[in-house]
């Protein structure tokens, strides 16, 4: 493994209303990583990051940042770290420049130092034209491009963005991706939480999934995609026949008088399933997924792992 | 004993909150600096010149004059405490505060970005009630330093109690109880308008309970060379407030009280 942005270890973290949010999760990230750390409301995700950045107090374990202990050189480790946050927490009355600049103070950034990275950040996150309007003028998809810019100017090693495109538009969703991709490519280390799952599934070299506290997944994309061993498929026909046709483990299904769903398992040439809508007379209009393949793995996973904690409780 | 030293990045970080905190009660003069400015000259109108000139002379010297020393404390103390009471409460309720907690600004830089901020404020309202002042009433000055040392400390306590008040708040309604039920009173019961050698003995030794008496009294000391109470002690309890609030909101902040989970 090359050097290690983040090491965590048993990281356990109990609230004072006794809720019980990590349970000990261990997991590395790797410098020059793209992780998607992915989990269900309410799993751990935004306290794991939220100890990471010290924005919550841990109850047990540690955490270092590039080999530096949050309980010993927390200075050297926050850094290191920008904090993309779930949500908007910035004073909504200052202007884009005046967040950007002050943030960029806090880590001892002088002045006209940060005039000239703001000017670099907000043009490249497309909000330069509106450096002197205040925040709260933005729309959401500028208000979370101000917070990436944000985060970026203290030059962090590590960008943590916790579901950064929540509320945005496609279009500025695809740019953004375009942005933490060659933000990545450059050398930055980007941890980033998100419900959409394609967009992990297009970003992210590694994964983790976190559920009701613990890791119950902790891999990468490619070898977790690779243990999906059967795809589901809507096919779009002119006509459903009376009789669908039978092929070996592929399950065919009418959903309506216009739309068949089949499991195909990933051995299976797609060949032999069109051969066998041919020989019914079943000409195909289109085809897509039915669903995005990673979200077939994240609920089989988080759904094995909730029988796992009701189990648990039962034998309490 | 560890000393522990900052690095020209934390001095860096302490201009930023002031530069952010001074910024802010500009953007908003019209709720921060014009009403210290109006409500002051009522009380110059009211109590100086209408009240005050069936009053006769107080300490040797005309009520106006006698009562604007404690007037202009009167002001910077609200201010200061006021500044820094809304400012990190509203920097705590928009999560904002977070700006600098995942920064690498030490413990004791916050505290002293968010207190300058207050005492600033409090200066600039102190100047406009001067101002103000010097329309009705010729000023004189009996001790320049003691003016400024008593003005500059006092506001820092105040701002620093702000802060304290900012971090247990949970509400708005919570920044201004402590300002409506406790500091206006004891403000009011503080010597601003009159002596406390004018009470029954009781009261007179009650007021010696009130902090507020101590300042205002130290600073009309320095104004006319006049007090109810003996400089050294107002200096000392002064001092002994400031290191107190100090040390109190200094433990709240490195512990995270009310900011982090």
């Amino acid at each position: 493994m090359k050097n290690k942005a983040i090491a965590i270890s048993d990281l356990k973290k109990t609230y004072s209303n006794g809720f019980e949010a990590l349970k000990g999760i261990s997991f590395e990230v790797a410098e020059g990583d793209f992780i998607a750390l992915l989990g269900p409301n309410g799993a751990g995700k935004s306290t794991t990051i939220g100890v990471i950045c010290s924005l919550v107090n841990k109850t047990a374990g540690s955490v270092s940042v590039f080999g530096h202990s949050i309980d010993q050189h927390l200075e050297a480790a926050k850094r290191c770290i920008g904090l993309v946050p779930q949500e908007f927490n910035f004073s909504q009355f200052e202007t884009c420049q005046q967040i950007v600049v002050n943030q960029a103070g806090y880590y001892g950034v002088p002045r006209h130092i940060a005039l000239e990275r703001a000017e670099v950040v907000l043009k490249q996150l497309d909000l330069w034209d509106k450096k002197d309007s205040q925040a709260r003028m933005l729309s959401g998809g500028m208000k979370r491009r101000l917070m990436i810019a944000r985060a970026l100017m203290h030059e962090p090693k590590i960008l943590i963005l916790d579901e950064p495109t929540a509320g945005v538009d496609i279009e500025i969703r695809r740019t953004m991706w375009t942005f933490l991709r060659e933000l990545n490519e450059q050398g930055t280390t980007i941890v980033l939480t998100t419900h959409y799952l394609e967009e992990a599934e297009q970003l992210c070299r590694n994964i983790a999934i976190i559920d009701h506290g613990t890791i119950v997944e902790n891999t990468s994309m490619k070898d977790l995609l690779s243990r999906l061993d059967i795809e589901t498929f809507i096919l779009d026909v002119d006509s459903v026949p009376n009789e669908l046709p039978k092929l070996e483990n592929v399950e065919y299904r009418i959903r309506d008088e216009s739309t068949i769903e089949i499991d195909v398992p990933k051995e299976k040439a797609l060949n032999q399933v069109f051969e066998s809508l041919t020989e019914k007379g079943i000409r195909v209009l289109s085809m897509r997924n039915k669903s995005n393949r990673l979200e077939e793995l994240f609920v089989q996973l988080t759904e094995r792992a909730q029988v796992v904690d009701r189990e648990q409780k039962n034998e309490n | 004993m560890k000393t522990k030293v900052y690095n020209k990045q934390a001095f860096i970080a302490l201009q930023s909150i002031l530069v952010k905190e001074i910024t802010r009660y500009f953007r908003i003069w019209i709720q921060t600096l014009l009403p210290p400015a109006i409500t002051m000259t009522l009380y110059f109108v009211i109590f100086g010149q209408l009240i005050g000139s069936r009053v006769g002379l107080m300490e040797g010297v005309s009520y106006m004059e006698y009562i604007t020393p404690g007037i202009i404390m009167m002001s910077v103390i609200t201010n200061s405490y006021s500044n820094v009471a809304s400012s990190f409460y509203s920097a705590k309720f928009q999560r904002n505060v977070e700006e600098l907690l995942v920064a690498p600004v030490p413990t004791l830089f916050i505290l002293l970005g968010y207190v300058f901020g207050g005492v600033s404020r409090g200066m600039i309202t102190g100047v406009i009630v001067t101002l103000v002042a010097s329309q009705f009433v010729e000023l004189q000055i009996n001790n320049w330093a003691i003016v400024c040392f008593v003005v500059i400390l006092t506001s820092m306590m105040f701002a620093t109690a702000g802060l304290v008040n900012a971090v247990f708040a949970k509400s708005f309604d919570d920044i201004s109880i402590i300002p409506t039920f406790v500091l206006t009173p004891l403000t009011y019961l503080g010597g601003v308008f009159y002596s406390i050698k004018m009470l029954p003995e009781f009261w007179q030794n009650v007021s010696l309970a009130n902090p507020v008496l101590y300042m205002v009294n130290a600073f009309r000391y320095g104004f006319l060379g006049v007090s109810d109470i003996p400089i050294e002690n107002a200096i000392a309890l002064i001092i002994f407030f400031i290191v107190g609030l100090f040390s109190i909101a200094y433990y709240l902040l490195a512990k995270g009280i009310g900011i982090r989970s």
